[in-house]
């Protein structure tokens, strides 16, 4: 149980996937106005990362890697190069049929996280988050766990950016800072405040 | 003329038009590579290939590709791009690509790469979507690098790992964390948009 919790818990805060790997900055920064939008694309990603991660996983395992194939018969190909391709068109695929299933069962979700599945798809947290994963041998369960959790992390980040860029549009910020420069410290700085839970032991 | 052209597509993006500090492309992978000015410049050349012939490839069948599948058309030869480069480094610069591990891949994700290959190479011919390929390219490395020397010559007191600052010097942790790299992008833009009033946001 405990080292469940430890994937988790580094995951969403220790190793942040926008604060400490820098993974899905474009989206982070340009979507980030208000708090709104910013928590509807954090749960988008959520559930996207949630599902691809597991997904890329068992692609990963069974078909990828090196002797994966040998339940077909052939225990000693290694389509290991294939690996990136293979990701991008899942997450890809999973992003349409996500879409689409929304808008058939779900319409007022559709509505509100519409907009931001396509940009998803270029979203490096994503595609980040499946690497590593290959990268780190999870098991199947860890992989769940990770993706949900980094997925959670992103979320939290950009809703925090989000509330601090609302609150900073009373404050007289010098003019070549405005816009990205701003928002660039605060991101850094906010990277630095997660920095402190770097110390915690699991 | 042509050639004017030509020169204008190589280098506007260099300074006037830069991908990172102008068009907010391309942060996402780019930044955790830069404490080191080797695996920066690896990034970099990286970088430039595939941007460059991503979109002369993109550019060659872009009268041909249905505008309703074209962002998966050109998500597909980005990838296999980056297949190449990626299989080429595990060959040739095994020791760079462990330190690169997962950021090699997610120049996939790069915005720049998506970005330009829909931008530019869509509407223009071959020769001058490579050209702005490499442009871009070099426009995001000059970022890149700047970054990495300042990372690497504060963090580490060396350069490409030569040791540069005298043994009095108390290396800055700081700079080899992440919240640096941020925080030198800021101080970049900051100047560049000084120094180029028209990029200035009104926000």
């Amino acid at each position: 149980m405990a080292e469940h919790l430890s994937i988790i818990v580094k995951a969403i805060f220790i190793e942040n996937l926008a604060l400490s790997f820098f993974l899905g900055m474009c989206t982070f920064l340009a979507v980030s106005q208000n708090v709104k939008t910013a928590l509807g694309l954090g749960v988008a990603v959520i559930v996207i990362q949630g599902i691809t991660v597991p997904v890329n996983y068992l692609i990963y395992q069974y078909l990828l890697s090196e002797g994966a194939l040998s339940w077909a018969g052939y225990p000693e190909t290694n389509l290991d190069f294939l690996g990136l391709i293979s990701y991008i068109g899942v997450i890809a695929a999973m992003v349409q049929i996500l879409e689409m299933t929304l808008d058939r069962y779900f319409p007022p979700l559709y509505n509100a996280l519409g907009i931001f599945l396509p940009l998803i798809t270029v979203n490096c947290a994503i595609l980040g988050g499946s690497l590593l994963m290959v990268e780190r041998d999870f098991t199947f369960i860890q992989s769940i766990e990770f993706g949900i959790g980094s997925g959670v992390g992103w979320a939290m980040a950009i809703a925090a950016l989000a509330g601090i860029r609302e609150k900073l549009k009373y404050s007289n910020v010098p003019h070549g800072l405005r816009g990205l420069g701003i928002t660039f410290i605060i991101v850094g700085l906010m990277a630095l405040a997660f920095m402190s839970f770097g110390g915690i032991q699991l | 003329m042509a050639s004017n052209k030509a020169k204008d597509v190589l280098f506007d993006p260099v300074l006037k038009d830069n991908p990172i500090t102008v068009q907010v492309l391309g942060i996402c992978s780019a930044l955790a590579v830069t404490t080191k000015l080797d695996t920066s410049l690896t990034m970099c050349i990286a970088v430039i290939v595939v941007v460059a012939f991503s979109s002369a490839a993109v550019s060659l069948i872009r009268n041909h590709i249905p505008s309703s599948i074209r962002i998966i058309v050109q998500m597909t030869i980005i990838a296999s791009l980056v297949i190449i480069v990626d299989q080429f480094l595990k060959a040739y610069a095994y020791d760079t690509s462990k330190q690169l591990s997962v950021f090699v891949g997610l120049i996939i994700t790069n915005c720049i790469v998506m970005g330009r290959a829909e931008g530019f190479a869509m509407k223009n011919n071959p020769w001058d979507s490579f050209l702005d390929g490499i442009g871009n390219g070099l426009g995001y490395s000059c970022i890149l690098l700047i970054v990495a020397f300042f990372r690497e010559l504060l963090g580490s007191g060396t350069l490409f790992g030569l040791q540069v600052m005298p043994d009095i010097y108390a290396t800055n942790g700081l700079m080899l964390l992440s919240p640096s790299a941020f925080f030198l992008i800021a101080i970049i833009i900051w100047i560049v948009r000084t120094l180029r009033p028209e990029q200035m946001e009104e926000a």
